[in-house]
C-alpha cells in the first residue's frame, strides 16, 4: 500500500521548493487536508491560505503567474471544478497562464462526507476548457510526476489527486500510460485509482481463463491513448473504468477518439451512472458505484462472452 | 484630428497637465464614438465614463514603455469592466502600443482588438476581462508577486458597480486586506448605472467608501470627480502621500459622459449608435473637444 497521494504530493511540494524559487503555493483554508501546509510551513513567505475562496483563490494565482511565478492552488477538487470554473476558464486557461490546480479528495475518496464534497464530473469540466492538460494519477508515485510534469509546461494543468493510501501500481519513466498486465482477450482501460481495481480484476479473470490487458491511463488530456488502441487491435474488445460520471469523462473521450477514427470494438463502460453518491467508507461506497474488482471482472467477462 | 490635440500626440512621452489631459479625453471619446459607430458593436456607456481616469493613467501615471509592452518592472492596469474595451483600446493606440487605424477593425473576424481585452491579442493589455468580477483579485496576485520578487510596480484596477456586484470582489477586498500589497490600487468608476437600470434599482451599493472602509481599505477621504482631470490629479497626489496599502479610490462619474442624451441611460451600456445619435452625438463631443483645446 502506498502512502495517499495528498501526502505524497505534499511533501514533492516541498522537495521542488528548493529548486523552483518561483514556486508559490495557494489553499483555500483546506491545506491540512490537502497537506498544502507542509510547503507552507517550510516557505512561509511562498505560502497563502486565502480563506475559504477558490474563485479569488484561483485569480490571485493567475496575477501571479502573469508575474513570473508558478502558482499551484489546492482545494477540494469539487469546489475548484466548481466554484472557480469561470475563473479557472476565463483567467487561467484563456490566458493559457501556468497555474497548477490540484483538486485535492477527487472521485468519491472524501466518502464519509458525502455527494457534496465528492468530485464526479471535475473531468468533464476541465477536459472541456482549451488550453488545460488533465492528469488524473493511479497511485501517489504518478502524483508526483505529475506535479514534475506540470512544472515543465507553459499552460495550465489540472491534477486530480485522492485523499486515501491505495496500491503501488507499475512505474514509468514519465507521466504516461502504463501497462500493468499483459493479455489477448479484453483490454481495461483505468483511470485514476481505478487502476489497481482492474489490476485484481485481471487475476480474478485470470482464474477464468481470460487474459486481461490491463492499463492505467493517467493522461486524459493530453490523452495517453495509443498504446489502447494498439490493444484492442489485438482483443478486439474495451472495458474503460473511471471514477467520474459517464458523461463527458474518460469513457467520452476514448469514445470520441474511436469513433473518429472508425475503430469498431465490444466495449463497456463502468463509471457512476447519471446520478449522485452518497457517504460510507471508500472502498464499499466505490464498489456500489461499479468500482470494483468484481464487478470489473465481470464486466470484462461478459465482453469476453 | 485638432492641431493641438496633434501636437500633445506627437509627444506622448511626457507626463501630461490636467488641461492636457481633458483635451486629451475629450479627443478619445469622438474616436471611441467613431469607433462604435463604424462597428455597429460594443459599450459606449462605460467607455464614456472611464476616459479620463484611463487617459489620466496613461498620460500622466503609468510606468510602461509600449516599445516593451512586457517590460517586468512596467505598472499593471487591469480594466475589470472589461466591456469599456473601446476605451482602453483607444487609450493603447494612442499612447503608442499599437497603430491607431487598427481601431477600425475593433471586434471584427481576425481583430487583435476583441470584443473584450485579451492580454495574449492586444499589445499593452496586462490582463483579459469581460467577465466582471476577476479584476480584483488578479491584482492581488500581481502586487503580491512584485512584492515575493522585490519588483516596485503598481498595480491598477479599475472596477464599475458592475465589478462590485459580484462576490469574488469582496472575496478580493479580504485577502487584500489580509496581505496588505504594496502598489495595490482600485479605483471605482462610480457612475451608478448598471447595464438593466440605475445602481438604486438594480443593486444599491449603500455608502461605498464606508464598505472598503471596513473591509480593510485604505479609502481616499473625499470621493474626487472623474471627469475633471485636475481631481484625478489630486488623486494621485493622495495615493502617493503615505505608504498604507492597500488603497481605494472612488470616483464620481457619469456613464455615457459628453452627450447629453447618452448621459446617465442605462440603455446606453451597449446599444448600437444608430445614424441619427452619431450625427448629433459627434456634434457635441467635437464641440466640448475644441473647448477644451481652446484653453491649452
Amino acid at each position: 500500500m502506498s502512502i495517499a497521494m495528498r501526502d505524497a504530493f505534499g511533501k514533492k511540494l516541498v522537495e521542488l521548493g528548493v529548486t523552483h524559487p518561483n514556486l508559490v503555493v495557494l489553499d483555500a483554508d483546506v491545506s491540512s487536508s490537502t497537506k498544502s501546509a507542509l510547503f507552507g510551513k517550510a516557505y512561509p513567505e511562498r505560502f497563502f491560505n486565502v480563506g475559504v475562496a477558490e474563485a479569488n483563490m484561483v485569480d490571485i494565482a493567475a496575477g501571479m503567474a502573469t508575474a513570473g511565478l508558478r502558482p499551484v492552488v489546492n482545494a477540494f477538487a469539487i469546489f475548484l471544478a466548481l466554484k472557480a470554473t469561470d475563473q479557472i476558464r476565463n483567467t487561467i486557461c484563456y490566458n493559457n497562464l501556468p497555474v497548477i490546480i490540484a483538486g485535492a479528495y477527487g472521485g468519491l475518496s472524501d466518502s464519509f462526507d458525502g455527494a457534496s464534497h465528492q468530485a464526479i464530473t471535475d473531468i468533464a469540466i476541465m477536459r472541456a476548457l482549451p488550453n488545460m492538460q488533465v492528469i488524473v494519477p493511479s497511485d501517489s508515485f504518478q502524483a508526483e510526476q505529475a506535479l514534475e510534469y506540470a512544472l515543465t509546461q507553459q499552460g495550465p494543468v489540472y491534477i486530480r489527486l485522492n485523499r486515501n493510501a491505495m496500491p503501488d501500481l507499475p512505474r514509468a519513466a514519465a507521466i504516461s500510460t502504463v501497462k500493468v498486465t499483459e493479455g489477448s482477450d479484453v483490454t481495461i482501460a483505468a483511470n485514476g485509482i481505478t487502476a489497481s481495481f482492474a489490476a485484481e480484476a485481471a487475476e480474478l479473470l485470470k482464474k477464468e481463463g481470460i487474459k486481461a490487458e490491463v492499463f492505467s491511463v493517467p493522461m486524459v488530456k493530453p490523452f495517453g491513448i495509443e498504446a489502447i488502441v494498439e490493444s484492442v487491435a489485438k482483443t478486439g474488445r474495451l472495458l474503460t473504468v473511471e471514477e467520474h460520471v459517464l458523461a463527458g469523462g474518460f469513457a467520452s473521450a476514448v469514445s470520441e477518439v474511436f469513433m473518429k477514427r472508425g475503430i469498431s470494438c465490444r466495449f463497456d463502460a463502468i463509471g457512476i451512472e447519471d446520478t449522485f453518491t452518497e457517504s460510507g467508507p471508500y472502498i464499499p461506497l466505490l464498489a456500489k458505484y461499479g468500482i470494483s474488482a468484481e464487478n470489473i471482472a465481470a464486466r470484462a467477462m461478459a465482453l469476453s462472452k | 484630428m485638432s492641431s493641438t490635440v496633434k501636437d500633445l500626440l506627437g509627444d506622448v512621452k511626457r507626463k501630461f497637465n490636467a488641461k492636457e489631459l481633458s483635451a486629451l479625453a475629450a479627443y478619445f471619446r469622438t474616436v471611441m464614438f467613431e469607433t462604435l459607430y463604424k462597428s455597429q458593436t460594443g459599450h459606449w456607456g462605460g467607455a464614456a465614463s472611464s476616459a479620463e481616469l484611463t487617459t489620466a493613467l496613461y498620460f500622466n501615471r503609468l510606468k510602461i514603455d509600449p516599445k516593451n509592452p512586457q517590460w517586468e518592472e512596467r505598472d499593471r492596469l487591469i480594466l475589470s469592466k472589461g466591456h469599456a474595451s473601446v476605451n482602453l483600446y483607444t487609450v493603447l493606440a494612442h499612447r503608442g502600443f499599437f497603430p491607431t487605424e487598427e481601431l477600425e477593425t475593433f471586434r471584427r473576424l481576425d481583430s487583435r482588438l476583441q470584443g473584450h481585452p485579451s492580454m495574449n491579442s492586444t499589445s499593452g493589455v496586462d490582463m483579459s476581462t469581460g467577465a466582471l468580477g476577476h479584476g480584483l483579485s488578479i491584482g492581488v496576485g500581481m502586487a503580491l508577486a512584485a512584492r515575493l520578487k522585490g519588483q516596485k510596480f503598481w498595480t491598477y484596477v479599475i472596477s464599475g458597480e458592475g465589478c462590485l456586484n459580484e462576490g469574488q470582489s469582496w472575496e478580493a477586498m479580504m485577502s487584500a486586506a489580509k496581505y496588505k500589497p504594496e502598489g495595490l490600487v482600485l479605483m471605482v468608476d462610480y457612475n451608478k448605472v448598471q447595464l438593466d437600470g440605475t445602481e438604486d434599482e438594480i443593486m444599491p451599493m449603500g455608502c461605498l467608501a464606508s464598505k472598503l472602509t471596513s473591509f480593510g481599505w485604505h479609502v481616499a477621504p473625499t470621493a474626487y470627480n472623474g471627469h475633471d482631470t485636475a481631481s484625478i490629479l489630486d488623486s494621485f497626489a493622495w495615493m502617493d502621500s503615505d505608504d498604507v496599502w492597500p488603497k481605494a479610490v472612488i470616483y464620481d462619474t457619469v456613464k455615457g459622459k459628453g452627450i447629453s442624451f447618452t448621459e446617465n441611460k442605462s440603455a446606453w451600456h451597449g446599444a448600437v449608435i444608430d445614424d441619427d445619435s452619431y450625427a448629433k452625438g459627434i456634434v457635441e463631443l467635437n464641440a466640448d473637444l475644441a473647448k477644451k483645446e481652446a484653453v491649452l
